[in-house]
């Protein structure tokens, strides 16, 4: 086995690529350091000196602006110079490769670079080519992974339910085209939840997706009973009316989350979503705007989860 | 040159033998005896082999000098022991016309390295439209005529360009991927491409194609060679179509006997080929296959690559590996792995090959032409992409600790390669 590439020499979390490979205690280091962030947030004077002198450059090859805000939000907190670049309609436009980008913001000198790229495996390449003292941040590439999603989604799960031993976790929508779900997935396994489920249509799961080790359902309401935790995934609507779907009233009838269906889940249960959400397609609004929601706690969590592995990082 | 190779430990796959002896060379060809030899080579120690043809040796001529140069790549061939090599014609422009035929086949000549043997486009531009001047072109030195790997989605096509090539007794080299099956995948549809996030090729893109192109050659009863076989249920059709005595024959690239999809690790570029790396489970069916004979030879499928175009995230990195330099090593490993003895492990890359190819070289016999490979097998050989003289230094097998090294290749006669 290759030596992972985002863990240092002694094992400590170098850049944050994916969720695949990190030792549960490295996850577990980042919930918790999260844990003290998140007192932070909730104090009149929201910042803490520890990136302070430090340039983190928000590296977007593809357009975000929640996931970009708050890593933004994050590293102010943490008193660094935040360089926003939206590459998208710059440099990659004039035929740059992506390599010399990163090297011309290198000799600007930048701590960290906070990438989001629609070509999965994009941040290891870029990892690669970085200087020693640099670390790089996945902020979502292609349908690979999203480290910090499912790092925030562990947050929040942990956050409601404090123990992943005796948990039920279903995934529900396009695990096919989700970075979100594959890295939720792995952190779940890792953390050592005892049943994931993923529910959606056969189009919509990738081949082999039990490897994983996820139990796949196609009946949704046989897939709700019982669960402790419900993920929703946004459906994007380009999905529609092509060869994956029909349309996105048969979705929502199918796969779509209502108060009715949820009712098959613990009576306790949470329901997650990455956002952004469609009402009406993957949810509805009584729902997501509904007491079992911890859709905006979500939001919360995120900037402190994304300060604990900035920190973390910058500190290795 | 007459040539007197001594001591050598004679090897001639076509007939199985395997003994020390002495050969002789004069007029660029084999012979019986000699009386002054004009060069004398002491080849004690070592393996003395008909020169290796390699079926798919892409260089990169006309249109993508950047890439790589004919003299580059025909460097690369003799010091791989390559002798003879077809190349596919997916260069820029495709090669779809007599008057490229004839200018790969002088530039070739004019280096004195391997023979060149062009395969000609089947559709004009490879557009899968219109069907080239097939006769024109052959007259002109094709002995087949393929789409590279350019998909030909219309059956419609494929069955008047078999019609049209089994009334002159052409073969039609043919990869067997479904199109539409295919279309935008980067990597074998498995865990491995689910776990990276990466959009797949299903196994059954080939097996499909396959079975289309199998049914068309019943109706048509045109010659086809099938390249680059990469799944275990196309082993099967093709020890089928064989066991059916269609005129079919296959091929498979040193990638695909060796590696497979977990070879991927974080995103390799280097991994990043045409067709996919697929399962360990189809990865032993093509290897099994290779030495039971559903899959007749193996082959470089030799495509350098420029170093820009694979430092790029995995599915937007050119598909492609350079291969002439390490298709003896790769096949000696092969060999060895499935226990067979070396004429029968050479077979695959020199005898096969010919008889697919229609080429009268790969054997050891007075009056084949001196085309010669005279190698160490035992001698190790690190893969050092810098050391290599292909143009393309990207391969999978970087890195790799490999046994057989080229120590002198003859072509024709003439000593063309010598370490």
């Amino acid at each position: 086995m290759q030596h992972s590439p985002q863990l240092n020499a002694n094992g400590e979390l170098q850049h944050l690529l994916s969720i695949e490979g990190l030792p549960r205690e490295v996850v577990l280091q980042i919930l918790d350091t999260a844990e003290s962030f998140a007192g932070v947030t909730e104090r009149e004077v929201k910042k803490v000196p520890l990136l302070r002198g430090k340039s983190v450059f928000n590296l977007f090859f593809e357009p975000s602006t929640r996931t970009r805000t708050t890593f933004e939000i994050a590293a102010k907190r943490l008193s660094a110079d935040v360089i926003n670049l939206n590459i998208a309609v710059s440099s990659q436009s004039k035929g740059e490769s992506l390599l010399d980008t990163v090297a011309n913001l290198s000799a600007m000198q930048a701590d960290i670079f906070i990438v989001r790229h629609a070509s999965s495996g994009a941040p290891f390449l870029i990892a690669r080519h970085v200087k020693p003292h640099e670390h790089v941040i996945n902020a979502g590439d292609g349908r690979h992974a999203h480290p910090t999603q499912g790092l925030l989604d562990l947050f929040t799960i942990r956050h409601y339910k404090k123990d992943f031993t005796r948990l039920t976790v279903a995934v529900i929508g396009d695990v096919l085209h989700s970075r979100v779900a594959r890295s939720l997935i792995h952190g779940l396994t890792t953390l050592g939840a005892p049943e994931v489920r993923v529910i959606a249509p056969q189009t919509l799961l990738p081949s082999g997706v039990e490897a994983l080790g996820v139990r796949v359902f196609h009946d949704m309401r046989a897939g709700l009973k019982d669960c402790d935790v419900v993920v929703m995934l946004r459906l994007q609507n380009e999905r529609m009316g092509g060869a994956l779907l029909p349309s996105a009233q048969e979705y929502f009838k199918s796969y779509g989350l209502s108060a009715e269906k949820l009712r098959l889940a613990r009576p306790d249960a949470i329901v997650m979503h990455p956002g952004p959400m469609n009402r009406g397609v993957e949810i509805d609004s009584t729902v997501a705007d509904g007491p079992h929601s911890v859709i905006l706690p979500q939001v919360t969590f995120g900037i402190a989860v994304r300060m604990a592995v900035m920190s973390i990082v910058a500190g290795n | 040159m007459r040539l007197h190779i001594k001591n050598g430990r004679l090897v001639d796959p076509a007939t199985g033998k395997d003994g020390p002896g002495d050969l002789y060379v004069d007029e660029g060809k084999i012979v019986e005896r000699l009386k002054s030899p004009e060069r004398t080579i002491d080849a004690k120690g070592l393996v003395v082999s008909p020169g290796f043809i390699d079926l798919s040796a892409r260089l990169r001529e006309p249109g993508y000098e950047y890439k790589a140069t004919l003299e580059s790549e025909m460097d690369a061939a003799v010091a791989g022991g390559v002798t003879s090599l077809a190349c596919p014609p997916d260069t820029d422009p495709p090669l779809d016309e007599p008057g490229l035929i004839d200018m790969l086949r002088r530039g070739a000549l004019s280096l004195e390295r391997a023979r060149v043997y062009p395969i000609g486009a089947l559709t004009m531009k490879l557009e899968g439209k219109a069907l080239t001047e097939m006769a024109e072109l052959a007259e002109a030195g094709c002995m087949a005529f393929s789409q590279a790997n350019v998909p030909l989605a219309d059956t419609q096509v494929l069955w008047r360009a078999l019609q049209y090539a089994a009334t002159f007794g052409f073969p039609v080299w043919l990869r067997a991927e479904d199109a539409w099956l295919a279309r935008g995948g980067v990597a074998h549809d498995g865990e491995v491409a689910t776990r990276l996030g990466l959009p797949g090729i299903p196994g059954f893109a080939e097996t499909v194609a396959l079975s289309t192109i199998l049914e068309l050659v019943r109706a048509t009863g045109a010659r086809v060679h099938v390249c680059r076989l990469s799944t275990a249920g196309a082993v099967e059709l093709m020890r089928r179509a064989k066991a059916e005595r269609l005129p079919v024959s296959c091929d498979v690239g040193i990638h695909h006997v060796h590696l497979c999809d977990m070879d991927l690790g974080y995103f390799d570029a280097n991994c990043r080929l045409e067709p996919p790396l697929r399962s360990q489970r189809d990865r032993d069916a093509l290897s099994r296959g290779l030495a039971e004979g559903a899959v007749d030879c193996l082959c470089s499928d030799h495509t350098p690559v420029d170093e820009d175009g694979k430092h790029l995230p995995f599915a937007e990195a050119e598909p492609g590996a350079t291969g002439l330099e390490l298709l003896l090593p790769l096949a000696l490993k092969w060999g060895q792995a499935r226990e067979l003895p070396l004429a029968a492990t050479l077979a695959r890359i020199t005898s096969e090959p010919a008889r697919i190819l229609g080429a009268a070289s790969a054997r050891l016999a007075p009056g084949a032409p001196a085309d010669l490979a005279i190698f160490d097998p035992a001698a190790s050989l690190r893969v050092t992409p810098e050391a290599l003289k292909s143009q393309g230094k990207n391969t999978p097998f970087a890195g790799y600790e490999l046994a057989g090294r080229v120590r002198a290749t003859i072509v024709g006669g003439n000593v063309v390669y010598e370490a």
